[in-house]
């Protein structure tokens, strides 16, 4: 125990991506994560690293593909409407295929919204944002300690497809504060041969790039990119399975969505009712094939969402009509409590 | 235990501050009349001694706080009723400084009064288990930033080092050193050493002005 720190979730991303080799942050400030900001800002000038608070997120996320191109493990945080506003530089690093790490510590939403805790953003996260044919992994932690642990990942996982990978936290997530062991799993970050760094006189020019004006080149891009994807999907999927062995009633929640359906599922199971949890950790790749297998044998399954509900969907489409499929779900900065979800376990959320 | 008047508590955001203050308000109230308790966080909307409003309205504490604080206003503005901290000298006031040197930029206002009055404590809470407090080097770092901030200088210490749910007696007790380096190097006593209130049979022999929190609700 003696190892652990006591850390909220916005500085555990800060530090595991110190870690992890990251020297470079931009970024804006923004309520619910201004703590990433606030901890790069004392220790990267500390470190020989940058901190930069930029004149935007736009300019953020563009500071981030430039360092991207020279090979440096590079990351920017932001909330909701932050990263809207990112998502144009967002798909810009795709369509380049720059790896880099983006945190979205949600807030509740549309538009300016409120600064309490929202997954109203898994649309914007794992369906696009920006625009074009794009994926990003998307990550979920439920922990201050996954928030570390999954952004080392995330940095591992970027470089080792050249694409950007999205940590998707809520306000929750970056403001507890729970012990955490910062022993965490880094490995080097693996050589860029594509890199912009300097030809030396000794190869050819690397060129990092989105614009690609012959359709037939640029249609070859997009499948290159799809088959990638698709190789990903075969290998990168993440999730946790929870009292699921005899589970009639299966909860598909994420962050901290995930937490309270655990108290509901432990007060369920004590009154005789069989209901299990899978827990999406990644929601890009989501795990399509573990629900689908679940629908085989379960009568009904509930989404449970700090959205009007917008991963049930992915739900519906990995359950292909094989069970009811409902939601339980509180918006605007609201979190469903143990109570609603025990509700909704006993006698059914909405249709 | 003694208090001065005005109790004034900073430190680190995060190191614990406002849950103190909910616990000291509670401790002065069963030995003084009149007791208030002002939130000057103008920083973090997230945890706010607002929260616990209610129980101080039960105990019968006044509480000073801003009145946008979780409504639809994102201004970060404070009462007038604050001047009533320096004003009114018949109560004892427990003051819950923002997080860092930002937070105690809002205390530059009141320090001229608090400073004039001089019947007041201004403690530093330390957290040694907070990463960018970890060792006395650094939370003396953080001490500087907060006095040049707030203008009053610090005269005491709380030790409130603790891992969460996961603090037993044994993690307090290697925080000691550290506590007592930090009070060494900034010539400053250790006033108390708050810990969860179950931990308090374990430790009440071995640590000098030892003093149980009770702590608040989260999320689990």
């Amino acid at each position: 125990m003696a190892d652990k720190v006591l850390m909220k979730g916005n500085e555990a991303i800060a530090e595991a991506a110190i870690l992890a080799g990251c020297r470079h942050y931009f970024g804006y400030p923004i309520t619910p994560q201004t703590e990433i900001a606030a901890y790069m800002a004392k220790r990267m000038p500390k470190i020989g690293g940058t901190f930069l608070q930029a004149e935007s997120e736009i300019a953020a996320i563009n500071m981030v593909y430039g360092a991207a191109s020279v090979g440096m493990r590079v990351m920017t945080s932001s909330s909701s409407p932050g990263v809207s506003l990112k998502s144009e530089g967002i798909s810009y690093m795709a369509g380049s295929d720059l790896p880099g790490l983006i945190v979205n510590v949600q807030r509740g939403g549309p538009g300016l919204g409120g600064i309490q805790p929202s997954q109203s953003d898994y649309f914007q996260a794992t369906k696009g944002g920006g625009h074009g044919d794009y994926h990003l992994i998307v990550i979920a932690p439920d922990s201050v300690q996954e928030m570390a642990d999954y952004t080392v990942k995330a940095f591992d996982l970027a470089d080792k497809y050249r694409m950007p990978v999205m940590i998707l936290a809520d306000g929750t997530m970056g403001q507890m504060m729970e012990p955490v062991s910062l022993d965490l799993d880094i490995k080097p970050a693996p050589e860029k041969p594509w890199a912009t760094t300097g030809t030396g006189c000794e190869r050819k020019h690397n060129i990092i790039n989105s614009l690609s004006l012959v359709p037939e080149e640029l249609e070859k891009l997009n499948f290159e990119r799809f088959e990638k994807y698709a190789y990903i999907q075969q290998n990168e999927v993440m999730y946790e399975e929870y009292m699921m062995e005899d589970a009639e009633t299966v909860i598909v929640a994420f962050g901290i969505a995930a937490r309270v359906s655990k108290n509901a599922i432990t007060a369920a199971r004590k009154e005789g009712i069989k209901v299990g949890l899978i827990r999406p950790i990644t929601l890009w790749p989501f795990p399509t094939e573990v629900i689908s297998k679940a629908a085989d044998k379960a009568k009904r399954f509930i989404s449970v969402e700090l959205s009007m509900g917008q991963m049930i969907e992915d739900v519906k489409l990995a359950v292909n009509g094989k069970a009811d499929v409902e939601l339980c779900n509180r918006a605007g900065g609201m979190i469903p409590s143990p109570e609603q979800v025990l509700e909704a376990i006993k006698n059914g959320g909405a249709k | 235990m003694e208090f001065k008047r005005i109790t004034l508590l900073a430190g680190h955001y995060g190191s614990g501050k406002t849950n103190i203050s909910v616990n000291l308000a509670m401790y002065l109230k069963s030995t003084k009349d009149k007791v208030a308790v002002a939130d000057l966080d103008i920083v973090n909307p997230y945890f706010r001694t607002k929260d616990s409003i209610e129980d101080f309205e039960k105990a019968g504490i006044k509480f000073i706080g801003s009145e946008y604080a979780n409504s639809n206003l994102d201004i970060p503005a404070l009462p007038q009723e604050l001047y009533s901290i320096t004003d009114d000298t018949s109560y004892y006031a427990i003051m819950d400084i923002g997080g860092d040197d930002r937070g105690a930029l809002a205390l530059g206002r009141y320090a001229p009064a608090i400073l004039n009055e001089n019947n007041y404590d201004m403690l530093f809470v330390a957290n040694f288990f907070r990463p960018l407090t970890r060792d006395a080097d650094s939370a003396i770092e953080v001490m500087k930033e907060i006095e040049f901030a707030g203008g009053i200088p610090f005269t005491g210490i709380i030790n409130n080092s603790n891992l969460g749910d996961e603090t037993d007696a044994d993690a307090v007790l290697g925080t000691l050193d550290k506590a007592k380096e930090l009070s060494e190097k900034s010539g400053l006593p250790i006033k108390l050493t708050t810990v969860n209130r179950p931990l308090i049979p374990q430790l009440c022999d071995k640590i000098p002005n030892v003093f149980g929190l009770d702590l608040q609700n989260k999320i689990r």
